[in-house]
């Protein structure tokens, strides 16, 4: 079964990243973990983001599209990042995702694949 | 053969039947469930076959294969689930492969698996809702419907119904599965497990003794998932402990209570009116759970918060027999406790014993202690304080914390006993 792993982080967090002091201990507990995850075969898919800063959000509003600067919603933990792995259950999900290192993170189950894919 | 029960059988005869019904009941569901994942669609292929085993075994006595009788009368019920079937084409050939390995295993000579432990550990998964794994528990395990469940827990019967398919779609979406967890964190999902049957069983956490009537519970039906927990666990102090617990404070119900109706509390309690075979019942599982504790290679080192509070309540009720109650023995078992689980109402709890052991003074030392915060709203607290004030000859201070007590307590029979409290304060006050 295929889980997403949502990666949420804080600003500080994000700030981290490219910190000259701080960013060795940052990607030095993330890099191990990523490695972990893709050694066990259970990586369908998975990417970083780029800091909430950069995101652009389009709403539909009275049939046209609003384009807005910013994520979709302002709250102090954002997206980070997120993996989708496929492993027997949830309880294997939430094992890797207590391995994250970072703020929080949720577990989310893929919707099934259909055959009209 | 069927077990012959007496047609006019008094209400005993009754809560067996219902009994072995409900044991049968969490038996299929929980191997229906865990082979489907879908518990909502096993609940709804063995509404019927339940109903009817409530109905006819109370007069044709509880069959000698009930797994196979209620199979049997499930049957039509999943054949026309079967045709049906549209938006749960997914479930339904696994519900009825199910089924028939259900049948098969029903006919055959050895008994029918038992997978409510798998069943328990999953309702009280720390993925599911705190609030919602008592009441999952006592639909899935003994079949309980949603609207009786909400009025034990003041819901409304709606909303339990809409927390409960939440729950069970949780189950069913997110990939959640039927297991006893790894030893290396059974300790703590076990708590979760022994947590919820207590909730179950209404007295809530800090609420010993049962006056508050908001969390009344379902207690005879807590018991019985204590009882099946325990015959699945029999070596773990702890479930033992909480079983021995929850049967301590079931001994006291009626006592609770005098002819007026009036609160009355544990110490003027008339011994008279507790339960014998409970309080028998409690003490071996207690012995049971102490001899499962610190020695060499036992899972628990030391006693938990659960074998803690029985062995305090075990205490108590020596009274019966010695007609005092040994404080200094409680006081200590308080200290225990308060390591193992500092709540609030342990707390309260051990400045109550320490105050009756070794004076008012020490006890009101210990609730001075307290964080303000924490204690602010919480009632037994106020009618501790006001309590060990009186005796402390501070009688305004305890005066105001009797209103504060009242003003807190939603019981209106214990208020009733507080007012009478402070009336009694005011005359000795005016006497001065």
């Amino acid at each position: 079964m295929e889980y997403s792993l949502l990666f949420y982080q804080g600003p500080e967090d994000f700030a981290a990243r490219t910190d000259p002091v701080k960013r060795q201990a940052f990607w030095g507990a993330f890099l191990p973990y990523m490695k972990a995850l893709k050694a066990a075969g259970v990586v369908v898919a998975g990417a970083g983001l780029e800091p909430p800063g950069t995101a652009t959000t389009l709403r539909l509003k009275d049939g046209k599209r609003l384009v807005q600067d910013g994520p979709c919603a302002e709250t102090k933990e954002q997206l980070a990042g997120f993996f989708v792995i496929d492993v027997p259950n949830l309880d294997a999900a939430l094992e890797w995702a207590a391995r994250y290192p970072g703020r929080a993170v949720e577990v989310r189950p893929n919707l099934p694949r259909t055959q009209e894919e | 053969m069927n077990v012959a029960i007496d047609a006019h059988g008094g209400p005993d005869t009754h809560r067996a039947v219902e009994r072995a019904a409900r044991e049968s009941y969490g038996r299929l569901l929980a191997f229906l469930a865990s082979r489907t994942r879908d518990v909502e669609a096993a609940e709804d292929a063995l509404a019927d076959a339940f109903t009817a085993a409530l109905t006819a075994w109370p007069r044709t006595g509880v069959p000698e294969k009930p797994e196979a009788w209620l199979l049997t009368a499930a049957r039509r019920r999943l054949i026309d689930a079967a045709r049906r079937a549209g938006a749960e084409a997914r479930v339904l050939p696994v519900l009825l492969d199910a089924s028939g390995e259900a049948e098969r295993t029903a006919a055959a000579a050895s008994p029918f698996p038992d997978e409510r432990l798998e069943l328990l550990f999953l309702c009280a998964h720390p993925a599911i809702d705190e609030a919602v794994r008592a009441p999952l528990m006592l639909q899935t395990v003994l079949g309980l419907d949603a609207s009786r469940i909400a009025s034990a827990f003041l819901a409304k019967p709606s909303t339990m119904g809409q927390r409960l398919s939440r729950a069970k779609a949780k189950i069913r979406d997110a990939g959640m599965h039927f297991e006893v967890p790894a030893v290396a964190v059974l300790p703590e999902r076990l708590g979760a497990v022994l947590q919820a049957i207590y909730a179950a069983y209404g007295s809530g956490w800090e609420d010993l003794d049962g006056a508050d009537p908001r969390r009344r519970g379902l207690a005879a039906e807590a018991i019985e998932v204590g009882r099946v927990l325990h015959r699945l666990l029999p070596a773990e102090p702890e479930v033992s402990g909480l079983l021995a617990l929850i049967l301590y404070c079931e001994a006291r119900r009626s006592a609770r209570r005098d002819a007026a109706g009036t609160y009355v509390p544990l110490s003027e309690q008339d011994v008279t009116r507790w339960s014998r075979p409970m309080i028998i019942e409690a003490e071996g599982l207690l012995s049971e759970a102490a001899r499962a504790t610190g020695g060499p290679g036992r899972s628990e080192p030391e006693p938990g918060r659960f074998q803690l509070e029985a062995a305090i309540q075990s205490v108590h009720a020596r009274r019966a027999v010695t007609g005092a109650t040994d404080w200094e023995a409680i006081a200590l078992l308080y200290e225990g406790l308060a390591r193992a689980a500092p709540t609030v109402g342990v707390l309260v709890g051990r400045a109550a014993a320490v105050a009756e052991a070794h004076g008012p003074a020490r006890g009101w030392a210990l609730l001075e202690e307290l964080p303000r915060d924490a204690v602010e709203r919480y009632q037994p607290y106020w009618a501790l304080a006001a309590y060990l004030l009186t005796r402390l000859g501070r009688l305004e201070d305890a005066a105001r914390a009797y209103e504060r007590a009242i003003g807190l307590c939603e019981d209106p029979s214990a208020r009733e006993y507080l007012v009478g409290q402070r009336r009694a304060l005011a005359v000795q006050q005016s006497g001065r």
